[in-house]
């Protein structure tokens, strides 16, 4: 057979209508997604933008950089941001050792039963924020609830200082991120082969060696994904650490609120906000790089 | 591999019992794998045959019975402490680790020497012909690849049983044919006793040095390939192993046993069952033309093709007889079978040679 002579005027069969046809899909995608688009910009890019342009204005209403400039000026405001990244790793951290033991409970038993005990995770995850926050300074303050226990059954002799302080602050926010840690990882766990813990052990691993070396570094992602949930949302949490930190842990969100509130500053407040925006990014930029990490340790998938 | 002198375990299983509410996962199950066999339990799914193989690894906990690898009683030591090899259905490997270390895993829990452990992981990737994977991800490798994986790091620590849970499932029909010659080899190779579950006949009679036949938890029989396959114990056995077509038997006053008239063969010494049928392996036929010279050493059937179906190198005829029952016979496709002259419609003398009778207990279905 001869191969049929080709020149660009002697069109392949069909091939134009193809194109056609091909570029018509995809300018509907293109069309069906804009209403996204339209929204996300509304919401999230105007917002953001005029926030970022109102930090570099001065009180009036001048292009300058006196807001930066004060932050770097003023302690106060570097041992705020100190406190706030303390307390959110501390709070993800506190997530971690109390969060893995109980996905990972929830991993292990039968499936039917995990709806009834992710109850008792998500239960209080519906209930509303302050109404939780309240209740642990309830149960935390000098006559609340835990210190009259412990004081009535003789664990302790005077009230401990529960609320009001780095304590309380912590107590109340593990609570209230812990779903978030818990979720996606027990999602992860469940996603572990059964039978890769089954071949450990048929390898000769001990039931700890096979959690250690196999069953643990497969939970690794979910860890890393609930974690960061947990520290950026710490990151910018407001009212549990006002109530229960009694102000005496400062984070970002309450002197943003301060200063609003004294000052009417909208300029350092949006100053504030963007430094606190920007250092999340870069927290997230070295974790999507230990993410990448881990995409390739654990496969793509 | 290391030439132990003591290559390998024999495996005794004895009652074996494992109730999932009131089903009987398995029902007294006795099964002896002498050393150094290729056994293959095989059966439907839901028959037993994972419960068997789960309980001889450990993984399930039987409500009576003993299991024993040479004189050891194993009945109550848990996995780890088994020291078998293993290769699970969907491979099982560890997605965090490499081709190496995955094989390494086993060796590094025994804690072997880093010179060591090199030089067998080495050798096990080999064998399995995946020397230039080492390095490699387990996502990065095919389906046939993982396969080749699990199977060396379940033998690259020596073990003296293997254990395979369908383990060529998930292969495309070529690559699993070639898998199957190979585990054959490895086996002969190894020489280590290697119990296989699978639910396909042809894996079974490829691979198996003897079939244990497992139906609804109990053991309905077990033999070498040939003998399962040339005397079913029953019509479960038959009907599971090839494509035969059955057919009720009539027993005459002298113990005859008969089929339209024609006696096929003899009610055996000592039987007393009531019912027999006749089991005809499509493959044992030869068709000829109605008024054919009969020959002695065969019998004959006379019945009305109702369907061909050509398939390359054998062509499938079906039948239907004169009082009804179905035969499927599978000619070979060669000259001088003449198959390309047949026709539905057709009537034709069905012969079969005496030998190639097989008769067994109950009734046709």
């Amino acid at each position: 057979m001869t191969p049929r002579p080709t020149s660009h005027r002697d069109e392949a069969l069909n091939a134009t209508k193809l194109r056609v046809a091909e570029r018509r899909q995809s300018l509907l995608v293109l069309a069906l997604t804009l209403p996204a688009i339209i929204a996300v910009f509304l919401v999230i890019v105007i917002p953001v933008g005029w926030l970022f342009s109102l930090s570099f204005l001065d009180s009036n209403g001048e292009l300058s950089l006196v807001n930066y400039e004060k932050m770097i000026a003023y302690k106060s405001y570097l041992r705020v941001f100190k406190t706030t990244f303390n307390v959110s790793f501390l709070t993800t951290f506190l997530c971690i050792v109390i969060g893995y033991p109980l996905a990972y409970f929830l991993s292990q038993i039968p499936r039917k039963y995990v709806g009834l005990f992710m109850l008792t995770v998500l239960l209080p995850f519906w209930t509303s924020l302050l109404v939780r926050t309240y209740a642990w300074l309830v149960m935390l303050q000098r006559n609340g609830l835990i210190n009259n226990f412990a004081i009535d059954l003789g664990i302790w002799d005077a009230p401990v200082k529960l609320a009001h302080n780095l304590n309380g602050t912590l107590i109340g926010m593990v609570h209230i991120m812990l779903p978030f840690l818990v979720l996606p990882l027990y999602a992860a766990m469940r996603r572990i082969d059964r039978h890769a813990l089954q071949a450990a052990a048929n390898l000769g691993a001990t039931p700890v060696q096979a959690f250690w070396q196999i069953f643990v570094p497969l939970s690794l992602p979910g860890v890393v994904a609930g974690s960061l949930i947990v520290f950026v949302l710490c990151l910018g949490f407001y009212v549990t650490p006002a109530v229960l930190g009694g102000g005496k842990v400062i984070l970002v969100s309450m002197q943003i609120t301060a200063i609003l509130e004294d000052q009417f500053n909208w300029g350092a407040a949006s100053a504030l906000g963007v430094v606190l925006l920007v250092s999340t990014f870069a927290v997230l930029l070295v974790a999507s790089r230990f993410l990448k990490l881990d995409s390739v340790m654990f496969g793509r998938r | 591999m290391t030439s132990d002198t003591a290559a390998s375990l024999s495996i005794s299983v004895t009652e074996l019992t494992k109730t999932y509410g009131k089903i009987f996962a398995l029902n007294r199950v006795s099964i002896d794998v002498k050393a150094g066999e290729f056994l293959t339990l095989l059966g439907p799914s839901g028959s037993g045959k994972t419960t068997l193989l789960m309980a001889i690894a450990g993984f399930n906990r039987p409500d009576s019975g003993r299991i024993c690898f040479g004189d050891e009683d194993v009945t109550v030591l848990p996995p780890h402490k088994r020291g078998v090899g293993m290769v699970f259905q969907n491979y099982a490997l560890f997605p965090h680790m490499s081709v190496f270390e995955n094989v390494a895993f086993p060796l590094k829990l025994r804690k072997i020497p880093a010179e060591e452990k090199r030089q067998r992981v080495t050798e096990a990737l080999r064998t399995v012909q995946l020397s230039d994977f080492a390095e490699r991800g387990i996502d990065q490798l095919s389906g046939g690849q993982r396969q080749r994986v699990a199977l060396a790091r379940a033998f690259v620590f020596g073990p003296k049983i293997l254990l395979m849970d369908e383990p060529l499932s998930a292969l495309d029909k070529k690559l699993r044919e070639e898998m199957q010659i190979e585990l054959k080899q490895l086996h002969r190779q190894l020489g280590v006793t290697t119990v296989y579950v699978t639910h396909d006949q042809r894996e079974a009679l490829t691979m198996s040095d003897r079939i244990a036949i497992i139906d609804h938890g109990e053991l309905t029989q077990i033999g070498t390939p040939r003998e399962i396959y040339n005397a079913p114990a029953n019509h479960f056995v038959a009907s599971f192993i090839g494509e035969s077509s059955f057919f009720p038997l009539t027993k005459d006053k002298s113990g005859a046993l008969q089929y339209a008239g024609v006696t096929v063969g003899e009610v055996p010494n000592g039987a007393t069952h009531d019912n027999w049928t006749l089991v005809i392996r499509p493959e044992r036929l030869s068709l000829h033309a109605p008024k054919t010279s009969k020959i002695n050493d065969k019998i004959y059937f006379s019945g009305e093709i109702t369907e061909l179906v050509y398939q390359g190198e054998t062509a499938i005829v079906m039948m239907v007889m004169a009082d009804g029952h179905s035969l499927t016979a599978r000619m070979n496709t060669r000259a001088g079978n003449d198959v390309d002259s047949l026709m539905g419609g057709q009537n034709l003398l069905v012969g079969i040679d005496k030998k190639d009778v097989i008769i067994i207990p109950g009734e046709a279905s």
